[in-house]
């Protein structure tokens, strides 16, 4: 409790001196350049200079923290991925030609290729079919609530919650596992999933559908509900059936909106780390490129190196994404 | 939206759909609260399914010590209840390892030198021996019982306090609280400057925070390290703080939270910001008076987001706070245990539990807060 009352103080601390920050700084501009009194030619002199400078009091501390968490360590993680293991000798490419040399690198491309293909494409999927199917039923509001909670719950405790499900007990105990307990139900035998090189990545994928699902859904039911219903009364009366509304009408107009969903989720996928490392550890042929970088960068001592070229290499997918976001908000400005 | 409110075929089909789905959803979550629940004994031997029904269970379980034993007429007697007032129900009995399923309830079971063991339905038993009985322990008693079920609050007790969970909330709330509101306050003076006020380089600044709303979180760590390791070197404090890693949260969680709160701001009415400035209101002023109470729900939006993904990451704790028990947050104490306990389930259900029970709160409580932040931060 001690450490919780030291957290609250120090918060409090801070936020205050977040706002004795904003509120001297301004006041202090003010004092520096009068505006409300004086000369007319002294305020407007002032005004320009105090408008010219405001911005950048406003800014500074988000553009310093965004620079030192996140602008200067992509160069540095660059810098870094043509260094040594602690980042003092100069070893030119050979972090790059170990990794296209290592079997475990493909491994983890490969597992990340097939999550990239897998978990967005089957959460947007679920999303969509429900989005569509809970707009037209009473309770579809408590229906995609339950479906949008495990979004509030952590990748590891996801994983708890998944690697229960695939619990294997051995002999003729009973399966405590549900899965297991299907199976066994149906007359088949109890499996180690999580052991079964290829399909065990797909067990790993089902616990980030099933916590993504609910996000696709959120968005993609906000957009039917954008689509105008001429549209589709207009295709009610030329006869379309509930199909052919649903793939001519309804998915062609919100085609940007899977897109951009599509997308949020690539990214996250990409990160994935959390749930590998806690189900398998990365065993049994499991390893994505966000774990493997991680225990490069921990694991004997750590390699600088080497945990920065699979870094650059996770940086380099995303960066058609970043290219696509940018032009969109550009656009966007421009609309304005 | 598709007006056909008839009660068709394809109607039933969607309400069945839409159930199976659901249930498919929550189902996970369920079995690991009711497992949470259970007692230990009976979640390790049947499914959480079962858990409403009798369970039958082989046990063993030791008789009063021979100091407890009194004598009638010309036998020396030992008894007492095996459940020891816990409901259940005896159908066999035995008194060897080997055999515990020897005899049936009820029945006056013969054991060397004349002694005799009589185990009854209710868990009542009953030794009685011609010679008094010797030596210090119980004698064992093997049984086969029916069990009804038994619901319990002993596995939370259990790891709140011996598996360091107490702690490791009130780590998770430290690192939580704070790093959730500190960039809510930097990001809001930004995202007014990008949003209203005129300066060189402003269209680059959103572009460029458009950018880092993608760069993956790996790029930081090994820099980030390295300058972490450098600073704590020159204060002498170490490297692993809490202001670390409110700092760090915050840097992360700044592209979002200047994203998604300029969207919201630069939608806010000219007319309002313009009058304001007409009346010879400064930039803060109007910031602080005008826009921060306008822009609540976009603000509290971006709170919500950041709540659950600071308390949910596993990541950027291990990284900058570290795995020791004084500093462990709930989520890297959970993937602890999960190596640590593997087969607990009784350990592992209630921790994750106890992991989740918050941003749940949170989440269905301020759901309404959470949608509409998602939906600014990407329909468009």
């Amino acid at each position: 409790m001690g450490q919780l009352a030291t957290a609250l103080v120090t918060m409090i601390l801070g936020v205050m001196g977040c706002a004795a920050y904003f509120y001297g700084s301004n006041f202090l501009l003010d004092k520096i350049f009068p505006t409300k009194s004086g000369a007319a030619k002294e305020v407007a002199r002032n005004l320009r200079v105090a408008n010219t400078i405001r911005p950048w009091l406003f800014l500074g501390p988000a553009v310093l923290l965004l620079t030192f968490y996140l602008f200067y360590p992509v160069l540095e993680s660059i810098r870094l991925s043509f260094y040594g293991r602690s980042g003092e000798e100069f070893v030119g490419l050979s972090n790059y030609k170990w990794l296209f040399s290592s079997d475990e690198f493909y491994e983890s491309f490969r597992n990340n290729m097939l999550w990239l293909i897998v978990v967005p494409t089957a959460a947007t999927f679920f999303g969509l079919i429900i989005a569509t199917m809970t707009d037209r039923i009473w309770w579809g509001n408590i229906a995609k609530s339950l479906i949008f909670m495990p979004m509030a719950i952590s990748f590891v405790g996801a994983s708890v919650i998944w690697k229960f499900i695939y619990d294997f007990r051995t002999g003729g105990e009973d399966q405590i596992g549900l899965l297991n307990a299907l199976v066994v139900f149906f007359g088949g035998e109890p499996q180690t999933w999580l052991t079964i090189p290829i399909w065990n990545n797909f067990f790993l994928m089902v616990i980030l559908v099933w916590i993504q699902t609910g996000f696709a859904m959120v968005i993609l039911s906000a957009a039917l509900r954008g689509i105008p219903d001429e549209t589709i009364e207009a295709a009610v009366l030329d006869g379309a059936n509930g199909f052919q509304i649903f793939y001519k009408i309804m998915v062609p107009q919100i085609w940007g909106t899977i897109a951009v969903v599509w997308t949020t989720i690539t990214i996250l996928v990409l990160k994935v780390f959390d749930i590998v490392l806690a189900m398998t550890n990365a065993q049994w042929g499991t390893q994505v490129l966000a774990n493997q970088m991680f225990s490069w960068m921990f694991n004997g001592g750590g390699d600088f190196g080497r945990g920065a070229v699979i870094a650059l290499v996770i940086m380099v997918l995303v960066i058609p994404i970043m290219v696509w976001n940018i032009r969109r908000a550009n656009e966007e400005m421009e609309g304005r | 939206m598709i007006t056909s409110s008839k009660r068709t075929p394809l109607t039933y089909l969607v309400h069945a759909t839409v159930l199976f789905l659901v249930i498919i959803w929550t189902i996970p979550t369920a079995g690991l609260f009711i497992s949470s629940i259970r007692d230990k004994s009976q979640l390790s031997t049947s499914g959480w399914w079962t858990a409403l029904s009798t369970s039958e269970q082989r046990l063993v379980a030791r008789a009063h010590e021979p100091k407890a034993q009194t004598q009638v007429g010309d036998r020396y007697v030992i008894s007492g209840n095996l459940f020891e007032g816990d409901a259940g129900e005896i159908t066999k009995f035995g008194s060897s390892s080997l055999r515990p399923d020897e005899f049936d309830v009820g029945v006056v079971a013969e054991l060397k030198k004349g002694q005799t063991l009589q185990v009854m339905e209710n868990g009542d038993y009953l030794f009685s021996s011609p010679s008094e009985w010797k030596g210090s322990r119980g004698q064992r008693i093997f049984y086969t019982a029916e069990t009804p079920p038994r619901f319990t609050l002993e596995n939370y007790r259990e790891v709140l306090s011996a598996e360091g969970l107490g702690q490791s909330f009130i780590n998770s709330l430290t690192v939580t609280i704070p790093a959730t509101i500190i960039p809510i306050l930097v990001a809001a003076f930004a995202a007014y400057a990008l949003a209203w006020m005129r300066f060189p380089g402003r269209a680059l600044l959103v572009a460029a925070v458009v950018g880092l709303l993608v760069v993956p979180l790996q790029m930081s760590l090994i820099p980030l390290l390295k300058s972490y390791n450098m600073i704590g070197e020159f204060f002498g404090v170490g490297s692993k703080t809490y202001v670390g890693i409110w700092l760090a949260h915050t840097g992360f969680g700044l592209p979002l939270a200047i994203y998604l709160l300029r969207n919201y701001i630069v939608g806010l009415p000219r007319e309002i910001i313009e009058s304001a400035r007409v009346d010879g209101a400064s930039d803060f002023d109007i910031f602080r008076k005008i826009v921060l109470p306008l822009s609540f729900p976009a603000l509290a939006s971006f709170a919500i987001f950041q709540f659950l993904w600071v308390w949910n990451d596993l990541l950027i704790a291990m990284v900058f706070l570290g795995n020791d028990a004084e500093h462990m947050v709930l989520t890297g104490q959970l993937r602890e245990l999960l190596g640590s306990r593997g087969g607990n389930w009784e350990i592992l259900t209630a921790s994750a539990f106890i992991t989740i029970i918050i941003p749940l709160c949170v989440f269905f409580g301020l759901q309404r807060y959470l949608v509409r932040g998602l939906l600014a931060g990407s329909v468009k």
